[in-house]
């Protein structure tokens, strides 16, 4: 009998009653819990995630000491870590708000303070939900009308591509949807393996396909690969892929037997001259019948970045495209097993693909809000990477695109002996030190995985720009004062 | 030929080919009717799931109120809100970053509203402690139930884990516990007596249970969905006496809480009863309980929002169900928001309180008069009975079928009940579910009936039944 049955076999005993005394009301004091570490699933404890991990609790004990008015080398923590627009002081869009606004309390369609075109909006959801309420059930793939419009808005951005309200899949949030083919903390509890392919930090974060090809002969070794992560713009690193790349991805896709999964809920936050969004779904159907037939690709996007940034709201979608019909069947069986995805993040999801047009009254305040958004990122993500250059130590890529930088920090010999000690990753190390001694919280790079013996933080450029300056000054500072005390 | 279709065995082994039918009927024939290519009735009323909104219940003011200016706080500058609502509109906005309900939040909930939520749990049970750090906002109290399990569910072990679960039992659980890999160990509800839970059921399976698998926790739905039970005080101390014996972990479904109507019958928290049973039980018994917005006054189904308490639970094994409940970022905050106001309903000299106690309380006595009606009819039926309601939303009544309609069923290859629901919705544009979905002993028959509607929607559904239901039963007689 092996040893974990022979535990088993015990405890059925146990609790069968042979020792009966241990069963009784007045049996001992602490008896062992059905749930202990030994019973409960072994791959939960596989399951990690490095954005609100460690480093953010130790964040947030220090906003509570400095609310207990414990003094600091600073007056603020300032939450540089995970790309929450709103957090940072990015106001809503005036439009979408007004029109969820009406759909929760109709009685206000009577108001004059809001315009026609809210109103309408609003109405028509109103009518695709049960009952004309949001807080009715919709199906599990999302409301029927609401997918038609988002898959006339794709496309409208596809260039005409035909796009079938069938392939779209609503969830809550992108993340939830990745998790239906699957993620990185998500792979933890699904038991898959996840296969690391390397970007290439000397060009700019970009993806090569002969990195690729290793990442998968290795892989074969010790599992199946099946399914290939793009994520465009790119987290952490914010490279927009070319249409070249794009076009090479997919080919190795097709001859490698691999579904693509293509993350693109940055598709709107492009700032470099010369960088474009490409959807994969374009390019795939521009390549082709051998390839436009074939791969089969899911694409998400959601409402959480951009330029609405309502993470709360938990919208999102999933375009499957060239499933086996049979294999689409299961998916929608999949979902349907679950309840439906947020109502409000579903109607948010509308009014973002259909947004005011020219002849409409909120057209021009609603232009406005987006590109003065879209314009700070841009002038943020530029004076970002320029500031962080110019700190000996920190090389910074360009931040084509997305939300973040991930510069490389040069670490002395001796910092990383002491992370060592201490039992952290010296980018861990190194961020715990910033946080304890600015209020800078970041994310170390060992969070996103790294070549070996390099170092990175991942930084959101979403704070105000005077914030922003404030922040890249005393990471300058702290950087200088830390070569220094360990060189 | 896609790699694709050689997905997880877990997966495809799944579901059920009747489940759809249904549905996919009544869709077709809205279609149908839209088309004008039917007669004999205008509309599909649909009495299947448990929607107060799609059954043509207002959602509460005072709740819409609060929401619509936190969608859009320039609100908060009009005359025409409520002060308590301005006042609720602006602590909850205050608790988000930024002051936007866009900004992420901590992934178990906002810490206000966790405390909220806690303080309403102690109010509820006459002071027993609950705290914020127990207590995990999910996006339904669905969710919190599917992360529990898959702590509990060992579904790489050469032996099976299992689970006892009430027969009758809501259809999606019992798929999703298939989906996780756990055995499903049933016990049947006692349905001569009101659907009462018997301890000896329960031991009985439990008995069965362990000869193929290893069972680890006990799910209790009180009040009951589909059959309207609620259980007795001295019934839950039985089940928690049986579990601290048995060494099951209790997953408390607790989600109609809030929707009791019986004359006699009071709400007993598994918690409360836990906490008055003597210190060695009280203090290990591990207890999951869940509750949402989705029904009772609220009947919020479509914001997501809901939680689990978790009481006893091993320090370190909290930790880790506390990542496993932080992997994907937050709940809807909206969802959040409304389980604040459910928590902390408008208050008597609050300025919204006689709106928002008129609303609630209405909703009780539509339902009310809804089971009363019920009975009267199913009185004068032959072949149909009903076991009183007590709570929830739903009732679950017994079909008698005369033995000609089971031969009938047979020759079809269908369950009699679910053949019985298409031809009701067939002829009669009604759309209730069979009680095969939801398990019933060998050789009975229900469907299960959405109670929750306006009374002249439940008017027009039981003359529609009863039309049918007399044709049918003269027809196999």
């Amino acid at each position: 009998m092996t040893k974990s049955n022979q535990k088993r076999f015990t405890q059925a005993i146990i609790r069968k009653g042979i020792y009966g005394d241990t069963m009784t009301e007045n049996g001992c004091q602490y008896r062992e819990r059905v749930l202990t570490m030994d019973t409960m699933n072994p791959n939960v404890k596989r399951v990690e995630y490095a954005v609100r991990g460690p480093i953010v609790q130790r964040a947030v004990q220090i906003e509570r000491e400095l609310k207990m008015g414990i003094k600091k080398p600073f007056t603020e923590v300032i939450k540089a870590n995970i790309g929450d627009c709103h957090a940072m002081g990015q106001k809503p869009i005036t439009f979408f708000r007004q029109v969820l606004a009406l759909c929760a309390y109709p009685d206000l369609l009577e108001d004059s303070k809001f315009p026609e075109d809210a109103k309408s909006r609003a109405h028509r959801i109103l009518q695709a939900c049960g009952g004309g309420s949001l807080g009715a059930y919709s199906t599990s793939q999302g409301i029927e009308m609401i997918r038609q419009d988002i898959a006339r808005y794709i496309e409208r951005r596809d260039g005409g591509i035909t796009c079938d309200p069938d392939n779209i899949y609503l969830f809550t949030g992108a993340s939830d949807a990745i998790v239906y083919p699957l993620y990185s903390a998500a792979l933890a509890e699904l038991a898959a393996v996840q296969i690391s392919y390397y970007l290439d930090e000397d060009n700019c974060w970009s993806l090569d396909i002969s990195e690729l090809r290793r990442a998968l002969q290795e892989a074969k070794k010790h599992c199946s690969p099946r399914a290939l992560c793009i994520i465009n713009p790119g987290n952490p690193t914010g490279q927009v892929q070319s249409r070249q790349c794009i076009e090479d991805v997919i080919r190795f896709a097709a001859a490698e037997k691999l579904f693509l999964m293509a993350d693109e809920v940055y598709q709107d936050n492009i700032y470099a001259d010369g960088c474009k969004f490409h959807s994969f779904k374009k390019v795939l159907f521009e390549m082709g019948l051998e390839y436009s037939e074939k791969v089969e690709l899911a694409s998400f996007h959601s409402t959480s970045k951009c330029y609405m940034g309502e993470c709360g709201f938990r919208g999102g979608y999933m375009e499957v495209v060239n499933l086996d019909p049979e294999v689409k069947v299961q998916l929608t069986k999949l979902v349907s097993v679950r309840l439906c995805p947020p109502v409000p993040g579903q109607a948010l999801l509308d009014v973002v693909v259909n947004p005011p047009q020219p002849d409409e009254p909120s057209y021009d305040t609603f232009i406005k809000e987006r590109t003065d958004t879209l314009a700070a990122l841009g002038e943020k993500a530029n004076m970002t990477q320029e500031i962080l250059n110019q700190v000996p130590g920190i090389k910074c890529n360009p931040v084509q695109g997305a939300m973040y930088t991930f510069p490389r920090i040069h670490l002395p010999p001796k910092a990383i002996l002491e992370a060592k000690e201490k039992g952290q990753t010296p980018d861990m190390f190194y961020c715990m030190k910033l946080l304890e001694e600015t209020g800078i919280c970041l994310v170390p790079g060992s969070g996103f995985g790294q070549r070996d013996g390099t170092y990175h933080f991942r930084m959101t450029i979403l704070p105000p720009k005077e914030k922003l300056k404030i922040v890249l000054a005393k990471i300058k500072e702290f950087q200088q004062h830390f070569m220094e005390q360990y060189s | 030929m896609s790699f694709m279709k050689d997905i997880t065995p877990l997966v495809r082994n799944n579901f059920l080919s009747g489940i759809d039918v249904l549905s996919r009927r009544a869709a077709q024939i809205t279609v149908e009717i839209q088309q004008g290519e039917r007669t004999n009735y205008n509309k599909v009323l649909d009495l299947s799931s448990g929607d107060l909104h799609r059954g043509g219940i207002k959602p509460i003011t005072f709740v819409r109120q609060v929401l619509a200016a936190c969608f859009y706080p320039a609100l908060l500058e009009d005359d025409s809100l409520p002060l308590d609502v301005k006042q609720r509109a602006e602590i909850l906005l205050s608790e988000c970053d930024g002051g936007s309900i866009g900004s992420y939040t901590d992934s178990s909930g906002i810490a206000k509203i966790k405390l909220c939520v806690s303080q309403y749990i102690t109010r509820r049970d006459g002071g027993v402690p609950s705290s914020p750090d127990n207590i995990f906002i999910k996006s339904g109290s669905q969710t919190a139930l599917m992360i529990m399990l898959k702590l509990l569910i060992r579904s790489k072990d050469s032996c099976q884990t299992g689970v006892l679960i009430p027969v009758p039992t809501y259809a999606s659980f019992t798929l999703a516990l298939e989906e996780q890999g756990a055995a499903i160990i049933p016990y049947h509800l006692c349905e001569e007596q009101g659907w009462t839970l018997h301890v000896e059921e329960l031991r009985k399976a439990l008995h069965t249970g362990r000869k193929t698998c290893n069972p680890v926790a006990l799910y209790i739905c009180n009040p009951g969905n589909p059959t309207g039970h609620m259980q007795s005080r001295k019934s839950i101390e039985e089940v928690i006496r049986f579990a601290a014996e048995e060494k099951l972990f209790i997953l408390a479904d607790e989600v109609y809480q809030s929707c009791v109507y019986g004359d006699d019958t009071e709400f007993y928290s598994y918690k409360k009863v836990l906490s008055e049973m003597g210190s060695t039980i009280s203090s290990t018994v591990e207890l999951a309980s869940f509750n949402s917005v989705s029904k009772g006054f609220m009947g919020e189904c479509g914001l997501r929002g809901g939680y689990v308490e978790l009481v006893n639970l091993d320090p370190a094994v909290k930790e880790y169900a506390r990542r496993l409940f932080s992997t994907r970022s937050c709940p809807p905050v909206i969802g959040q928001i409304a389980l604040d106001l459910m928590a902390d309903p408008p208050k008597p000299g609050d300025p919204s309180f006689p709106t928002f106690s008129e609303e609630a309380q209405s909703i009780k006595n539509m339902i009310c008069k809804n089971t009363g009606r019920i009975q009267e009819v199913f009185s004068e039926l032959p072949g149909i009975s009903c076991q009183p309601l007590k709570a929830g939303f739903f009732v679950f009544p017994c079909l008698h079928f005369p033995p000609k309609a089971i031969k009938w069923a047979k020759k079809r290859q269908m369950e009699p009940d679910m053949l019985y629901c298409l031809h009701l919705l067939e002829e009669t544009g009604l759309h209730v579910r069979p009680g095969c979905e939801y398990g019933q002993r060998k050789d009975s028959h229900h469907i299960r009936l959405f109670v929750a509607t306006q009374q002249n929607i439940m008017e027009d559904a039981l003359q529609r039944l009863k039309t049918f239901h007399m044709r049918f039963m003269k027809e196999f007689s």
